[in-house]
């Protein structure tokens, strides 16, 4: 990296904490690879000094923030490739499984469209977006509701499990 | 050919479009280091203007989704991702 760091080990540590209580507080899991996590986090403090936001460490980000607004970490993206993959692009977050060591991470393919289809995607006049088309999921538990292709692994208010999710009829 | 060149054994040319940032783009550049072969890379997220849209037009030809790390060995392979397994087996290693 040609860009001198500008954080202390400290600062990177408290950004460790900070990200990892804040991940964990709504059902999510950073990478249990100590060194990898604080790798990645040292790399999104170089992006945030960089483009003055967190984009993406493993992907191309533009420098203009309207561009780059799904890469901003967490991207777009995370949950479902925590669902179809076990982790994220980048593999700073990660399921439960990988968590207890019953699955390993591997290389995952780019979600993110292109950039032609990106600038496509501009919501219609209606005023109908793509996410509209998303199911609705309920936490029988708590009544969370969330629009997503898949419920989150966890339930981020009452913590409950996947399976206690139900398709939320609209 | 683009980039900038490390030293190491030849074996056929071998060019990596990578990210600086890029943990998985690391390991990689660390792999084709390990197996000590010659072999160039361009960081393209530290390009500006000109030089980096003719880079990106480049990487997008092998990989139209244009993510990183994306491998070109001897002009006709391409191995996007930290692939150690493919990367081996293409440079016959
Ligand atoms: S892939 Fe992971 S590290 Fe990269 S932006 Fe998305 S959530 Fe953050």
């Amino acid at each position: 990296m040609n860009e001198a760091n500008p954080e202390s080990a400290k600062a990177i540590e408290d950004a460790y904490q900070q990200l990892k209580s804040s991940a964990e507080s709504a059902g999510y899991q950073l990478n249990p690879d100590i060194d990898f996590t604080i790798e990645l986090i040292k790399r999104l403090l170089v992006n945030e000094n960089r483009y003055g936001y967190s984009a993406c460490p493993c992907r191309l980000a533009s420098g203009v923030k309207a561009d780059d607004l799904d890469i901003i970490c967490p991207c777009d993206y995370r949950d479902p490739d925590l669902a179809e993959y076990d982790a994220c692009y980048c593999g700073l977050y990660v399921s439960q499984s990988v968590v207890a060591g019953k699955k390993a991470i591997a290389p995952i393919p780019e979600r993110r469209p292109p950039v032609a289809q990106r600038k496509n995607a501009v919501p219609l006049k209606t005023g109908i977006s793509s996410s509209d088309r998303l199911p609705v999921w309920r936490c029988k538990v708590c009544g969370y509701l969330c629009a997503r292709g898949e419920p989150p692994e966890l339930c981020p208010i009452c913590k409950a499990k996947k399976e206690r999710f139900e398709l939320f009829p609209l | 050919m683009v980039g900038k060149l490390v030293a190491g054994k030849k074996v056929v040319p071998v060019m990596l479009y990578d990210l600086s940032t890029c943990v998985w783009c690391n390991k990689t550049k660390k792999l084709l280091g390990d197996l000590g072969i010659e072999y160039s890379y361009e960081d393209v997220d530290l390009l500006n203007g000109e030089e980096r849209e003719q880079i990106i037009k480049i990487v997008r030809k092998w990989n139209p989704l244009c993510s990183f790390p994306t491998l070109v060995i001897d002009n006709k392979t391409c191995i996007v991702g930290f692939k150690e397994e493919e990367i081996r087996k293409a440079l016959q290693l």
